[in-house]
């Protein structure tokens, strides 16, 4: 049923304030294009008339456009952070072991 | 047995087994407060969808996109914004700082009675006005769905509920959330291509006798005969006299109830111009005879005080508020009546062309004598103009008229609430706990990232298929099951029964989350009881008793009140009472315990001041006209997000001598 024991103990995470720092990053990129979406339907909601791709009116794009890149970023920032994670995590453990 | 009835009570029955079965890991506090912290990233991640996509996002956004077009859309945006926040800002943080509750994280450095207290009082606050309209909910799907009256829908729910969270807590609670975060996604899914494959038609149902204007011709057809006894049998009953000859005025309509050309009806007088409407009356309850919808057959000895186009029905609602009256024309200028099979792309830009008119019944409420009134007028409108905003928000700015500082404000602010409030919701929160360690505490908010995304999009076009096929109801809530219906009763058995199963999954994270509050926050750590985790684990099941037993008797009472705007306070005090408390925290070291505090207490007591002082409030609750309302907008993100932020730096840089004192 995928419901596994815990890991008791995970040790530090190395790799935290990296991943809090692109976390921010990542966010101010997807906050700036949001607010754009905001900003053009409170300019005039009638500019989001105008047909852009595939047939699609602009409302309609950047609407899908917001959903789709929030996945895509997702994504993006997981690989980031799972590399830097077996990056920073296993050689800090390796550091340990030789000591 | 209903079919719906036959799928709901499986469903119900498997979680139940789920929750006997998983009942031997609920005994510490972690197994029953978090699930032990050990649900897979993968089942987490759909959990987290079946837990958010509640039946405000299920039904309230479909119905929305199917009365107001690309408005509805908003919310499937801004909602699915949110989790962004969630994952770049709070996910991992929560896990590393928290371990049951929402409080825990905020507090995890100060020990503070003041937070823990604020954190709980807020964590209940949020959770009980999110939890009210999902009870109501459930009694409102129980009977045009199963037949049953509305308080066995909420107190099915309710004993369902306490059932599965008193035996197993977060454990059956995430396996009932991942089950109908699943079923959902995928019946969503057979939906809509359902809809693609049917493609648009001038005249998608061919069943006449279902379309509003037509209730005109059967009032027509009746008003020699029957119609003219029962309108005899209403007057006598209303205590009328004299000529039939009502007046009405309403939003700068003139409605006369009169007797023309044989046919009592209400009428649009325009320069003395009379128009036959639709209508639906509630009067005082008339003995006569009842009209079946759609046969047409009459049953006798039956009672009723619905009056639908003058004559007595058993059902109280109009349905087919919506309909494509004209499409666009071909490439060889030809008229077209019926599309055939559509790809995606095709279905949303034929419904955004400008040749697409699009016909919808707009309701005017009035008062007449002791009935209740509701008359329809036709409203055409373009493909165009229904798929942008304006229909909903930014009305005056879409219409280009003057004064428009509040319409933008309310948008904004809208907009502002959606992005902030998701990562802030107590019962988002805690699934976080139930996770091993912060890389799936991540990986699970990406799948449910990926999952409600992908449902988001389905609601565009769930909520445009019932505007297409003709099916929208009076109560928009109920378009994606009645968009179902069109595809034969199986499917509308299974949609209804996801809808009701969408409220279980719901309430079942909210009531967890409010024992936790109850039973960790305030008994154990607010009021210093210190328990035992055997006590602990018992506190937390008969907190979820009583909060259960609450939310059935909130359930019942609210029945008559439209308690939408509920959710909406729900995600104001979680994004302006939580989430700078949980920013600040994060990322500015000078936060001290007060500031929190202070920050929680003025983002909650602001964003509901303003709400209630709010037009839509005036409107719908108070019944006062909604320009007489206090401040001119709906949303208050604006205006008491920032107020919270302000806040919590003031008072952190004031208290910084006694938070190192201390």
């Amino acid at each position: 049923m995928l419901h596994e024991p815990a890991n008791q103990d995970t040790g530090p995470d190395h790799a935290a304030d990296y991943k809090s720092s692109l976390g921010v990053k990542m966010f101010i990129i997807y906050a700036l294009i949001y607010a754009g979406f905001v900003v053009i339907n409170v300019i005039d909601p009638n500019i989001m008339k105008v047909k852009v791709v595939l047939g699609m009116n602009l409302a309609v794009f950047y609407g899908f456009f917001l959903i789709i890149f929030a996945l895509l970023l997702a994504l993006f920032y997981n690989m980031l952070c799972s590399k830097k994670e077996a990056e920073l995590n296993s050689s800090n453990k390796s550091e340990g072991a030789s000591k | 047995m209903n079919p719906a009835v036959m799928i709901f009570a499986a469903f119900v029955g498997l979680v139940l087994g789920l929750s006997f079965y998983f009942a031997r890991k609920a005994k510490s506090a972690s197994g029953y407060f978090a699930a032990g912290g050990s649900v897979h990233w993968a089942v987490n991640g759909i959990a987290f969808a079946g837990d958010y996509l509640s039946a405000a996002s299920f039904l309230g956004i479909c119905g929305l996109i199917a009365t107001k077009g690309y408005d509805g859309f908003l919310y499937s945006i801004g909602y699915l914004a949110g989790w962004i926040v969630a994952l770049f800002v709070v996910a991992e943080p929560m896990k590393r700082m928290g371990k049951y509750t929402f409080a825990d994280a905020l507090d995890y450095k100060f020990n503070s009675k003041g937070i823990q207290l604020a954190a709980a009082i807020s964590t209940l606050a949020v959770s009980i006005f999110y939890l009210i309209p999902q009870m109501v909910g459930a009694g409102i799907l129980v009977t045009p769905l199963l037949g049953y009256e509305h308080w066995v829908g909420v107190t099915l729910v309710g004993v369902v509920v306490i059932f599965i969270v008193a035996t197993a807590g977060m454990t059956s609670t995430t396996y009932v959330q991942f089950l109908k975060g699943a079923l959902l996604i995928i019946f969503s899914s057979v939906l809509v291509v359902a809809i693609l494959n049917k493609g648009l038609s001038t005249d998608p149902r061919g069943v006449q006798s279902d379309r509003v204007e037509e209730h005109v011709a059967v009032a027509d057809m009746k008003a020699q005969g029957y119609a003219k006894q029962q309108e005899q049998a209403l007057q006598a009953n209303n205590k009328r006299t004299g000529e039939v000859e009502d007046l009405l005025i309403h939003g700068g309509k003139v409605f006369k109830y009169a007797d023309q050309a044989g046919c009592v009806s209400w009428w649009l007088d325009h320069d003395g111009q009379l128009t036959k409407l639709p209508y639906k009356a509630t009067t005082a309850e008339v003995q006569t005879q009842v009209i079946d919808k759609v046969t047409g057959e009459v049953i006798e000895g039956e009672t009723s005080s619905n009056i639908i186009n003058g004559i007595a029905r058993k059902d109280d609602e109009m349905i087919g508020l919506s309909r494509i009256k004209t499409l666009p024309v071909d490439a060889d200028g030809k008229e077209v009546t019926e599309t055939g099979s559509l790809g995606p792309f095709e279905f949303l830009n034929i419904l955004s062309d400008e040749q697409t008119e699009i016909e919808q019944w707009k309701p005017h409420r009035c008062v007449d004598g002791e009935d209740h009134v509701i008359v329809f007028t036709s409203n055409l409108v373009t493909g165009d103009k229904v798929m942008v905003s304006g229909r909903k928000f930014l009305k005056k700015v879409a219409e280009g008229k003057e004064d428009t500082f509040w319409d933008r404000m309310d948008f904004m602010s809208l907009m502002l609430a959606l992005f902030c409030g998701t990562a802030a919701l107590p019962h988002i929160l805690i699934r976080y706990y139930t996770v091993p360690d912060a890389a799936s505490a991540r990986k699970s908010t990406i799948l449910a990232i990926g999952a409600i995304a992908f449902f988001y999009v389905l609601t565009l076009f769930l909520g445009l298929g019932a505007l297409a096929f003709e099916v929208v109801p009076e109560n928009g809530n109920m378009a994606a099951p009645m968009v179902a219906k069109v595809f034969g009763v199986t499917l509308f058995a299974i949609i209804s029964a996801i809808a009701f199963a969408t409220v279980l999954g719901t309430v079942s994270g909210l009531i967890v989350a409010s024992s936790g509050a109850i039973a960790h926050d305030l008994m154990d750590r607010y009021m210093g009881m210190n328990m035992s985790d055997e006590k602990k684990v018992i506190a937390g099941k008969l907190s979820a008793v009583g909060v259960g037993i609450i939310a059935i008797i909130l359930g019942i009472l609210f029945e008559k009140v439209n308690v939408t705007f509920l959710v909406g306070w729900a995600f104001a005090v979680a994004a302006s009472a939580n989430l700078p408390s949980i920013v600040m925290l994060l990322f500015w070291k000078k936060t001290t315990a007060s500031g929190i505090v202070a920050s929680i207490v003025v983002g909650t007591v602001t964003a509901l001041g303003l709400i209630l002082i709010s037009p839509n409030i005036y409107d719908k609750v108070y019944n006062v006209d909604g320009s007489l309302a206090l401040i001119s907008f709906n949303n208050p993100g604006m205006i008491s997000i920032p107020l919270s932020f302000i806040t919590l730096v003031v008072v952190s840089l004031m208290t910084q001598k006694d938070a190192k004192a201390e």
